[in-house]
């Protein structure tokens, strides 16, 4: 089946797919790059903690503390701690990344989620910023070409009345900066990352801050093994008289200053600036529509809140009611958050198309709905679909319009719903179609742990399985229903899985002693 | 995911030591050489503001009384600075040399001067000279340094007023 995916998005569905091979859904790290970052900055947190007890700021000092700590710490737990430290704050640089080029080729940045994009390209700049004043206070070669790039550029600024690449030169040296940069690094920078980073994750909701125990580990036993097996070390003092001819620089960090060779302070400023500032207004390059958001109808609602848990976006939020209903509170719907995803509509008791219509003709209502594609719609379209289903084993199958398009899985003996997330979907639908023709029912959405609404497909998976409000009834037969999930580049495997569930269901249909579903009665 | 636990396990292994591959290769190289065999730097730093463009000039009786009273003062002196002219001879030959204009909005402030020179080591004799008045053509500050460089070598040469020249250390 050929994918209808962009190259970049096909390369990372590729790369994504190459880690469920060996990690599986529930520890891909690509699935978990935010809560990695924040593993890492806790390991350089404490792993800091330890080097700082130990380590002399003063520029006399610094380095031969440091190299105290790698060469007479007992069981090599200093030269541990090092490595721990520069390699965890390596690898965050490289899950940051990561992370950017998954949002970007996933389309995941645009719309209501420009602000966690927009704000998180200045946090990567103060993660940097951050790494290289702790490269700074080694004070060893790297430290004074580091101090000196540092300064050049800052000088093109104005921001100090004096060059501060002067204070580097023989006879200017003095502790107060070192001492300014001791105070940035182990408390300023720090505390303002960890504001940054609640500031990013501000507009989301159930945010995931604590990566998988198993993940996590396989990381830190990884890490640790570099940092003992290579050990990171410091270049010779520093003696003012020297210029440091040659460099091992972490490039992680540092890449910016090589530049200094060839151009301008000026041009850096223009080249790093440009960048960031297309970099965060790529939301609106162009804008995304996300469609119509979600509507409150209070008749059908009685403030349960589940909406507001299952919401991934933190975009709706309860009040006092205002209808006068008996119900203490009702739901709101923040229309600035809210990226029309539906999965609200399916997190809603009201939502069962088992449900009557209303007499006033507008047809089935729920207490919160998508203007777009409404319950009543969606509930339609799959009476359209079940009446039109012929031949022996007919299958209704239900899909998101950002995984696999099941429109390929199309029969005559297979009809086909689709919906903005899996997540839209009420559980009561599967049992509905069951109920009315429909031999089975195949939900297609996203990769499983992925979701391009970050938690339609698991909610659903878990309200089929009856482990989250509102549930499907128990008494439905589970064997009957068959959760898919993929992406354009899963074509192959999902008609496979897909097939195989057909053949499944014909079988069942040939032994209906031994899995019959159980008739249910509605009122 | 595949099944068997062994092929698994092995394959997590092989990521994270492919992350950890990436890590180590870039956390310390590649190498980056900012000075090439055989060169040492000569650095000119310093900071220092230029003479006023023109003489102060003693105000008439008429024109003060033609100013507001609060503004009266009796001398005119411009705001505006020289620019520096800074010429650098190795073995009295010409290497680097530099105008460097005075910055603000009233060209009023101080020059910040910070310049790498990159030159072959060795035993050298060297020559800084500045002008910082534009009324003159004369070279007021100039002064010889002779040193032998080695590799890598930093020369670097400060300017103190009160020292009337160019300080090399």
């Amino acid at each position: 089946m050929k994918s209808s995916a962009n190259p970049i998005k096909r390369g990372y569905l590729y790369l994504e797919e190459w880690f469920n091979l060996s990690f599986g859904e529930k520890w891909n790290p690509l699935y978990h790059l935010g809560s990695l970052t924040f593993f890492f900055f806790w390991i350089a947190l404490v792993s800091g903690l330890y080097l700082y007890i130990f380590f002399n700021t003063t520029v006399s000092h610094a380095h031969e503390s440091l190299e105290i700590i790698m060469n007479e710490h007992p069981l090599g737990i200093g030269i541990l701690m090092r490595g721990l430290h520069r390699y965890a704050s390596d690898a965050a640089i490289c899950t940051i990344i990561l992370h950017i080029f998954r949002e970007f080729s996933q389309d995941r940045y645009r719309g209501t989620r420009w602000y966690s994009w927009f704000t998180g390209i200045p946090t990567l700049w103060m993660v940097v910023m951050f790494g290289i004043t702790g490269y700074w206070m080694v004070w060893d070669e790297l430290a004074l070409y580091v101090s000196m790039s540092a300064s050049h550029l800052l000088d093109a600024l104005p921001i100090f009345s004096d060059s501060m690449a002067r204070n580097f030169l023989p006879g200017n040296l003095s502790d107060r900066f070192s001492t300014l940069l001791a105070f940035m690094h182990l408390l300023g920078q720090p505390m303002f990352i960890v504001f940054m980073m609640w500031f990013h994750v501000r507009r989301l909701s159930n945010v995931e801050i604590t990566a998988p125990k198993g993940l996590a580990i396989g990381v830190l036993i990884a890490l640790c093994v570099l940092s003992i097996f290579v050990p990171a070390t410091s270049h010779a003092p520093v003696d003012l008289g020297k210029v440091p001819a040659e460099l091992q620089i972490d490039w992680f960090y540092l890449n910016i200053f090589p530049l200094l060779q060839y151009w301008s302070p000026g041009q850096i400023w223009l080249l790093v600036g440009g960048i960031t500032i297309f970099m965060m207004f790529m939301p609106w390059l162009p804008k995304k529509n996300e469609g119509a958001v979600a509507v409150v109808d209070l008749d059908h609602c009685n403030g349960c809140a589940q909406c507001i848990t299952d919401c991934p976006f933190d975009a709706i939020s309860l009040q006092p009611r205002t209808d006068g209903a008996k119900w203490e509170n009702e739901v709101i719907v923040n229309p600035e958050l809210c990226s029309a995803c539906g999965i609200c509509t399916g997190s809603c008791p009201s939502s069962n198309p088992f449900r009557k219509v209303t007499e006033d003709g507008g047809g089935l209502k729920t207490g919160i709905d998508m203007p777009d594609l409404t319950l009543d719609k969606f509930k339609q379209q799959t009476d359209e679909a079940l009446a039109k289903l012929t031949g022996d084993t007919k299958i209704m199958a239900f899909g998101c319009k950002n995984g696999y398009d099941i429109e390929a899985f199309s029969a005559p003996n297979v009809g086909t719903v689709h919906l903005f997330c899996t997540g839209m979907m009420p559980a009561s639908l599967a049992e509905y179609a069951l109920k009315n023709g429909a031999d089975g029912v195949a939900i297609s959405g996203c990769r499983h742990g992925d979701c391009f609404y970050r938690f339609g497909n698991h909610w659903m998976e878990l309200r089929i399985h009856g482990d989250r409000k509102p549930a499907l009834r128990s008494r439905v037969d589970k064997d009957r229903i068959r959760i898919l999930g993929g992406a354009e580049t899963d074509g192959k495997k999902l008609h496979k899985d897909f097939k195989a569930f057909h053949e499944s269901i014909a079988v069942k249909k040939t032994t209906p002693s031994a899995t019959s579903t159980r008739e249910v009665s509605h009122d | 995911m595949t099944n068997n636990p062994i092929v698994r396990y092995l394959l997590q292994a092989v990521n994270l030591a492919l992350f950890m591959w990436l890590i180590a290769s870039f956390s310390s190289g590649p190498t980056v050489r900012q000075l090439e065999e055989g060169m040492a730097v000569v650095t000119l730093a310093f900071g220092h503001a230029g003479q006023p463009v023109r003489d102060c000039h003693v105000r008439t009786p008429e024109e003060l009384a033609a100013l507001a009273p609060n503004m009266r003062a009796p001398l005119d002196c411009p705001r505006e600075r020289s620019t520096l002219h800074i010429e650098l001879y190795m073995d009295g030959k010409l290497v680097h040399d530099l105008t460097a204009p005075p910055p603000g909005a009233f060209k009023d402030q101080g020059v910040d001067i910070y310049e790498n020179v990159t030159v072959p080591v060795g035993h050298h004799t060297f020559t800084v000279r500045m002008k910082d008045n534009d009324q003159s053509d004369e070279f007021i500050y100039s002064n010889d340094y002779t040193v032998s460089l080695t590799a890598a070598q930093l020369l670097f040469i400060d300017f103190s007023q009160q020292e009337n020249g160019f300080i090399f250390n």
